[in-house]
């Protein structure tokens, strides 16, 4: 599904991953762990195409060549990426932000944009099965959201979208049990043998409720540690010097 | 940041184009004479001309404001014609000049007959004389007296002569002043007692003649216990030359009445560097003569290469209420000090000003308000909100509040924020699949949401769609 090759990521003229591989197979969830400002958000943001990146390399999608698209171009074919912080829009409803998100995306595809009543359907579906408090829906994008409301209602625009390869960075990150419950629960429910995820997360727990396929360890901008759920465990047992210095 | 949609702002300005039909034109300059000119081509009664000549001596002594943040070369008011008018006398729209009526329509102005099931009467002023009133007649029916200026004049005297500079005297500044002496035509609107005007009053300005300065002159009365909403919009065909626009509007209120004023402007801003396009310099104030009465102005202003204008209240009876709502983009090189003025003078009197500045390109966006409470205002109240939001780096915004209060009992608020369009915020809205353009049309759209919202339904649709046009682009 997605190829990355040699993969040189810039920001603001600093190099911040250089030569990075990773190739990630439909249905496969990927963990990407690592210290602070070793390029794990950059990674995510590049792929998805964000203006910050200045990005070098090979990067395919379903044989499509990432880097030449714009990052709307990219989330119409199917790229999701959940923001650690995410963004506020005053005066911009979620329901309604959420609503020309999707059909922008069903008009580039060429598909008929969703009516409201069967919009209001997915949405009130998707609520019910995350537990989401209705009142979001009216409320300013992100504005005045709670830690726990902003990341639930990632997960509520992630699951209406319904994308194919998922980009989630600090899902986890100040949740409380019940909420991270919830969010798993979301990200459960999407996975399958259609769609990918690329996860990163500083904490073991998540993985609990989401077992990932694969671990990788970032540092310095490479991937130099790759393993199963079991090196996320150990990662959070014995920390990154003792596991990074045993290779 | 993409660069390719730069250009999209940079595309042809879409409402400019210019009617080549026959004008009927002053010569060139101001004087004794040319004023003398207008009144008789306007047929006007002697009253009038007197006032004109007065106001003309007036101008003369004054000098032009300086103290607006804006720059503009010096203009020369002697190489101004300030007449124009179609040749054609007009009785009936048949006798009007299709060319002049097919620009009517590639602006969609509803004069036919279809756009009369639109529930809108439109007053157009295409340069300076009104060329067709329609609905005046259904409308005469309540009682409700809408025409030109001029007509007026000469229709309903007493009206006119009651009215008209009790809210801008004569010599109120200079703009206002050139306008009392030389203004070619405009609206008028009465009101009567306890009617409430079934629909929404609408005129199209439209400047066209080269050269000529367009000197509007607006006069609206609502009687006691009446209730009208008023419209007014604006475009002008593309042009080299600054062309001068002094309007002067005057709203009247008396006790327990209502004017609801909303204006979308959309003049010809002029080129990226600022070459070309509209100065609008317009006196814009309303008087709450009754007690418990009420004047709301709504505007969204995007076009004209300098827009100096301040819609004010005058709160005169007890318990009046003025409000003021205002969406003003400057982009490309378009400059704009803009705001409102609360006058408190009676008890118990409350004012709400929301501003909105949006500066793109290299724009330049003051807000500029003044809240006065008199000593004899008490318990008078103010909020104002005041938000500036920058798209891209060279683009500059401003805020000059002025507050005297006089009188211990007043409430006076004062909220300001700036804020920039982010690129994270642009990034995440295109993260989630929404284009460049879209997402600055979703967060200019939310950022004026509260504007927006006072506007008249059909007018709230037109301002989102001229928001957006005015800013596809300009971030790059």
């Amino acid at each position: 599904m997605l190829k990355i090759k040699n993969l040189d990521v810039q920001i603001a003229d600093k190099d911040v991953i250089h030569g990075l591989d990773l190739d990630v197979k439909a249905g496969e969830v990927h963990v990407v762990m690592g210290l602070n400002g070793t390029g794990k958000s950059t990674l995510l943001k590049a792929i998805a195409g964000s203006y910050e990146t200045k990005s070098k390399g090979i990067m395919e999608y379903f044989d499509k060549d990432l880097l030449s698209l714009s990052a709307n171009e990219r989330a119409t074919e199917g790229i999701f990426m959940s923001f650690q912080n995410p963004i506020e829009i005053p005066g911009v409803n979620t329901i309604y932000f959420l609503r020309t998100a999707l059909n922008e995306q069903r008009i580039s595809r060429g598909e008929k944009s969703l009516s409201s009543v069967d919009f209001m359907k997915r949405v009130q579906e998707k609520m019910n099965f995350l537990e989401i408090d209705k009142s979001i829906l009216q409320r300013s994008l992100n504005v005045g959201f709670s830690g726990g409301e902003k990341k639930k209602s990632e997960i509520l625009q992630m699951m209406i979208l319904e994308p194919r390869l998922i980009l989630l960075d600090e899902i986890d990150s100040g949740l409380d049990i019940d909420a991270l419950k919830s969010v798993a629960k979301g990200i459960n429910s999407l996975r399958g043998k259609q769609t990918s995820f690329i996860i990163i997360t500083h904490y073991n727990r998540l993985l609990e409720y989401v077992p990932p396929d694969f671990v990788h360890i970032l540092d310095h901008g490479k991937i130099v540690k790759s393993g199963n759920a079991s090196l996320a465990k150990e990662l959070e047992e014995k920390g990154y010097e003792d596991v990074l210095s045993s290779t | 940041m993409s660069v390719e949609v730069d250009n999209i702002i940079k595309q042809e300005y879409k409402l400019g184009f210019e009617t080549d039909i026959q004008i009927d034109q002053a010569p060139l300059g101001l004087n004794r004479d040319i004023i003398t000119f207008i009144s008789e081509k306007k047929s006007e009664p002697q009253w009038m001309l007197e006032w004109r000549l007065k106001a003309y001596e007036k101008w003369l002594k004054m000098d032009e404001p300086a103290w607006a943040h804006v720059h503009y070369p010096p203009i020369n008011y002697q190489n101004i014609s300030y007449f124009s008018a179609p040749k054609k006398n007009i009785a009936s729209l048949d006798e009007v000049d299709p060319q002049i009526l097919d620009t009517y329509r590639r602006l969609g102005i509803p004069i036919e007959e279809q756009k009369i099931l639109a529930g809108v009467a439109v007053d157009a002023v295409f340069d300076s004389v009104s060329v067709k009133t329609t609905f005046s007649e259904t409308l005469l029916e309540l009682g409700i007296i809408f025409c030109s200026i001029s007509e007026a004049i000469k229709d309903y005297p007493e009206l006119v002569q009651k009215y008209l500079a009790s809210v801008v005297p004569m010599g109120d500044n200079y703009f206002a002043c050139l306008n009392s002496a030389v203004f070619t035509d405009g609206t008028f609107a009465y009101i009567p007692k306890n009617v409430t005007c079934p629909m929404e009053l609408s005129t199209y300005f439209r400047i066209n003649a080269l050269n000529s300065g367009q000197f509007e002159r607006t006069l609206i009365i609502a009687d006691e216990g009446s209730y009208v909403s008023y419209n007014e919009g604006c475009s002008a065909p593309i042009r080299d030359e600054n062309q001068l626009h002094a309007a002067v509007v005057e709203l009247i209120t008396l006790k327990d009445a209502e004017i609801k004023y909303s204006t979308i402007q959309n003049w010809y801003p002029g080129d990226s560097e600022g070459k070309g396009g509209i100065y609008n310099f317009v006196t814009k104030r309303g008087k709450c003569l009754g007690e418990h009465s009420k004047i709301s102005w709504t505007q969204v202003e995007t076009g004209a290469a300098i827009t100096w204008k301040y819609p004010s209240c005058i709160l005169l009876g007890d318990n009046s209420r003025g409000e003021f709502y205002s969406v003003a983009i400057t982009s490309l090189a378009q400059q704009a000090d803009t705001g409102s003025k609360m006058i408190h003078l009676g008890k118990n009197t409350s004012s709400t000003i929301i501003s909105k500045g949006i500066s793109a390109m290299k724009g330049s966006n003051a807000y500029r308000g003044l809240v006065k409470i008199r000593p004899q205002a008490a318990n008078a109240r103010n909020f104002t909100q005041c938000d500036s939001l920058l798209i891209g780096s060279d683009c500059a915004a401003h805020t000059y509040p002025y507050i005297d209060v006089k009188n211990p009992s007043a409430q006076v608020e004062h909220e300001a924020t700036t804020s920039k369009i982010s690129d994270e915020q642009l990034f995440y809205a295109q993260a989630r699949g929404i284009s460049e353009e879209q997402a600055i049309s979703l967060i200019v759209n939310g950022f004026c949401k509260d504007v927006l919202n006072q506007l008249p339904m059909e007018f709230a649709v037109e301002a989102k769609a001229l928001l957006s046009l005015t800013l596809e682009g300009s971030v790059g």
